[in-house]
């Protein structure tokens, strides 16, 4: 089938078989590859990204699915040319904060978080914890994802807005 | 960060972790990540795995998926017949439970590998699974301790048992261990199995070249150990073998050596002539990558009702699951911590390990050491619920005195240094105990329906054991290039933990070169041939040692090689980290860098530190929790932790390791267990199932400091890894028990669920 889409800004446009799922089109297709697969149940969220602004979980979604849709992924969370080493507030926040490990469900966790903090950026505690609830981490006990999402808050809130197209996008 | 010398030392701070730009903007680069020329045209392995816990298998019909699209092969046991038997890893064990990389006659366990299907594409493999047609008999299924033992169905027909080996003998067991006791108490503690699950699961890439060497990518905790591994199950010589680490998505100890499907997807690339890859699925990862834990356990404790415990006595018997892996060893473990942070007069323990219909069982993180952590930390619970006193109060009148020369537990483990009364006194502290106390009894007076519960635990555990033969030691690589960086080859391999920070800091300290030019490499058996990899807490105090003293060498080196180019004596030369060189007493202009010296000639030195034994790091927690007593439902609301590993060379890092710990092991004791039905069929075989613990049932953690430095290496550092694990678990179902026994409830077995809390108060009288 033919597929058009944007991805992180670009315009694509690919033959696909249909039952190609959005997470392996990311990443075998396009070689988008920070998106993961940890589970087969849409249970774990290691392969999140926004379509639309919001989260998505990719393995639970087909390609053929996002037609027409605006995805964004990991790589694409800094705007293209952008400074080097350019990182969102939130990528930013989990560098600061520790907020990763081995690394494996952390393209997830960010965008799950940026996607979280753009439907309510004054998150509690509490309210981070159940905004993660369906992205899974076997490294950081949640301690410092949660210490990131909340630091991303109050970065966000004193001027780091400008470079989160996502919240941009929902709030438009 | 530049580092100079007016500034206090880059040891001990909180440098921000370099890897973390790459995985927050590109995402790491795992197995399945892999992009090589050399895995061009790569084919997709895919294994058809047993849905039945014991038969035989009478027959396997290929005929169907070898002419599904895309399929190259399908391949059975007896293809792979070349393939060495893998055989239980002791003399010790029962020589008659030997596996094999595809099942041969008898599947034991729900997901052994049967058949082999190779496919051009990932989505064809899956289709053509389903068309290979295995015809089994059901044979019983031995599922369980009592069915293990009772030897009535047996898991291996050969063996004449399903014991596979003893550590100790119970039957020599002294009969009057606990004579004069005034109070002796006995119960049977589950220490149930639980699922590793890294967030990666097992995944790689393998090529055979044209010298007939294998080169095979994969998710593993040590490149060398998995070439070892690799060899035994292929039977090659491991210098035919390059392994080569990519980034690893979590391990926990499930990633230790090689399983038996690499060994599987290597004799493809060979048998195709063309490189292969496989990744598993979450349902392969949870049925067949190793479980942990798996214990039960027989506690015994008695002593005087003023408190003072004067006998106890452990008995294990380890389910090791359907094939003999690590879990065959993880009660020599549990056996040697049997008394932990305790001074007990008399005290013995033995140990019986069973095979079972039920996925192989292997390390996870602490490896036998929560256990026994978990088994005395409840025992004293209960002797404490028998005398009515605090159980606190026993846990300090019970606990060695702190000491500083090294002390003989009994079960042959030399601790190190500790205080362990101080570090209860400071979790105590921290967590205001006395106030807690006072809130529980306020809730108990009203009858609230949901009360409070307040857990201790306190504990000790051996890092750094050694991984490789002989005294316990790691190597490491440093050399300064012509540019003024530096690279770093070590023996670890880390997944998660920060040794490209952390190594970069204590080479940057003695060279005075900026962290973020000093690179780090591991994981690559044709670099670096040696080394034990990264677990059971020792990469630190072993690997990282190793990288201070090669830096010192090195220095060493250097200030020869600057006295001939300066024409000085060597010992006029003064080091000056400010500017990474060497300058002459007395001469100013008289200097010459590292990176001038590696100008000249290459600048390198390679180093082994060898420390004097393991290490034992200590600490206590504590558990607060709320628990419905007409629900069941626990929720864990504080966790207090006094976790002291001696020098902290990175406190970021150090309280990472300590977070992740503490919620694998509050996981065990209230949420997190693998289950089998009665014909050993797996309920919690996919991520659904599997009650994963989740950001939701975790609160914030309290991270208390201690340092008791060890004398065992230069930086004073004992492991960290696991620490959390073995305090956490006891600390939580400790916390669950006492909320509830003011009610007569004396135990609840983990994880600690709404049902078990539920039939705990109905029945009361069976937890006693």
């Amino acid at each position: 089938m033919k597929l058009e889409l944007t991805v992180n800004g670009a315009a694509r446009s690919d033959d696909v078989e249909p039952r190609l799922l959005l997470v392996h089109y990311l990443r075998d297709v396009l070689g988008l590859r920070a998106a993961n697969v940890g589970c087969d149940t849409t249970s774990c969220g290691a392969c999140t990204v926004l379509v639309d602004g919001a989260s998505v979980k990719s393995c639970t979604m087909l390609a053929v699915q996002a037609a027409g849709r605006d995805v964004t992924t990991v790589e694409g969370l800094v705007p293209a040319g952008s400074p080097e080493g350019e990182l969102h507030p939130v990528q930013r926040a989990f560098r600061e904060q520790h907020g990763l490990q081995c690394g494996f469900c952390t393209p997830g966790m960010v965008m799950a978080s940026v996607s979280l903090l753009a439907e309510n950026p004054h998150p509690s505690e509490h309210q981070v914890r159940e905004g993660l609830e369906g992205n899974f981490c076997r490294c950081t006990g949640y301690h410092n994802i949660v210490a990131a999402v909340l630091a991303a808050a109050d970065a966000l809130d004193s001027g780091g807005a400008h470079a989160d197209p996502a919240s941009q996008a929902v709030q438009a | 960060m530049a580092v100079t010398s007016e500034d206090m030392s880059i040891l001990g701070t909180r440098v921000l972790r370099s890897e973390d730009p790459r995985f927050l903007t590109t995402g790491g680069v795992y197995a399945e990540d892999v992009v090589d020329e050399r895995l061009a045209g790569a084919c997709h392995v895919f294994f058809v795995r047993s849905p039945i816990a014991h038969a035989k298998v009478a027959g396997i019909d290929t005929s169907e998926a070898a002419a599904a699209p895309g399929v190259l092969g399908v391949f059975t046991a007896a293809d792979l017949a070349d393939l060495p038997p893998i055989r239980p890893m002791l003399p010790s064990m029962n020589k008659a439970m030997t596996a094999s990389v595809l099942a041969t006659d008898t599947v034991r366990f729900v997901g052994e590998p049967v058949a082999i299907v190779v496919t051009e594409e990932r989505y064809q493999g899956e289709d053509a699974l389903e068309l290979v047609d295995v015809d089994y008999d059901p044979l019983p299924a031995v599922v369980g301790f009592d069915a293990a033992l009772a030897d009535e169905n047996l898991v291996f027909a050969d063996a004449g048992t399903n014991t596979l080996c003893k550590f100790g003998d119970a039957g020599k067991f002294d009969e009057h261990l606990f004579g004069g006791c005034e109070v002796v108490v006995s119960r049977t503690i589950q220490n149930q199995r639980v699922a590793p699950a890294p967030m990666e699961v097992r995944s790689g890439a393998a090529v055979w070249g044209d010298d007939d060497r294998l080169t095979i990518w994969f998710s593993n905790q040590g490149a060398q150990g998995s070439r070892a591994s690799l060899a035994g199950l292929m039977g090659l010589k491991p210098d035919q073998i390059r392994v080569i680490t990519p980034d690893v998505g979590g391990a926990f100890g499930a990633k230790f050596g090689a399983d038996p499907e690499y060994a599987a997807m290597a004799w493809v690339a060979r048998r195709l002539g063309r490189p292969a890859r496989w990744t598993e699925t979450r349902y392969d990862n949870l049925m067949a990558m190793s479980h942990g834990r798996a214990q039960q356990q027989q506690v015994t404790i008695g002593g005087s009702r003023d408190g003072d415990i004067q006998a106890y006595r452990l008995e294990v018997v380890q389910d090791c699951g359907g094939y003999p892996r690590i879990a065959a060893f993880l009660p020599s473990m549990t056996l040697l911590m049997t008394t932990g942070t305790y001074d007990i007069a008399r005290a013995e323990s033995a140990a019986t390990c069973v095979v079972t219909n039920t996925t192989p069982v292997g390390a996870y993180r602490g490896a036998g050491r929560p256990e026994a952590t978990a088994a005395i930390e409840r025992a004293v619970d209960l002797f404490a619920a028998e005398i009515g006193m605090d159980p606190a109060e026993v846990r300090r009148r019970n606990l060695l005195a702190p000491f500083s020369e090294p002390h003989q537990n009994g079960f042959g483990a030399l601790y190190d240094s500790g205080d362990y009364v101080g570090a209860l006194d400071k979790v105590l502290a921290a967590a205001g105990y006395d106030e807690l106390r006072r809130e529980q009894a306020q809730r108990r007076e009203r009858g609230d329906v949901v009360q409070l519960g307040v857990g201790v635990s306190s504990y000790v555990e051996i890092t750094g054991a050694g991984m490789e033969a002989g005294e316990p030691h790691e190597n490491a690589t440093v050399e300064v290039h012509p540019d003024g960086t530096a690279t770093i080859l070590t023996g670890t391999s880390p997944h998660g933990q920060g040794h490209a920070t952390a190594w970069a800091m204590l080479a940057s300290e003695k060279l005075g070169i900026d962290v973020d030019k000093i690179t780090l490499k591991w994981g690559d058996t044709d670099l670096i041939p040696e080394g034990g990899g990264t677990g059971g807490s020792r990469s630190l105090q072993q690997g990282g040692a190793a990288v201070q003293q090669a830096s010192e060498e090195l220095i060493d080196l250097a200030r020869q090689r600057a006295a001939d180019a300066l024409e000085a004596n060597p010992d006029d030369l003064s080091f000056d980290v400010d500017n990474s060189g060497f300058a002459v007493a007395g001469v100013p202009d008289a200097t010459i860098s590292l990176a001038q010296l590696a100008e000249r000639e290459q600048l390198l030195v390679r180093t082994v530190f060898t420390a004097p034994g393991a290490t034992f790091p200590f600490g206590a927690h504590l558990a607060v929790v709320d628990v419905d007593t007409e629900t069941g439902k626990v929720e864990l609301r504080r966790m207090v932790t006094v976790d002291d590993a001696g020098f902290i060379l990175n406190p970021l890092l150090a309280e990472g390791q300590r977070h992740g710990g503490i919620a694998q092991g509050a996981a065990q004791a209230f949420v997190e267990e693998v289950v089998y039905d009665d014909d050993g069929n797996p309920l919690t075989a996919s991520l659904a199932d599997y009650p994963f613990v989740s950001a939701t049932e975790l609160p914030s953690f309290e991270l208390v400091d201690m340092a008791t430095n060890t004398t065992y290496n230069p930086l004073g550092v004992k492991g960290i890894g696991e620490a959390g694990t073995i305090g956490a678990t006891p600390a939580v179902q400790n916390a669950v028990v006492d909320a509830l026994s003011h009610l007569g409830v004396r135990h609840v077995d983990m994880p600690t669920t709404p049902q078990r809390i539920y039939r705990a108060l109905a029945h009361p009288e069976e937890s006693k």
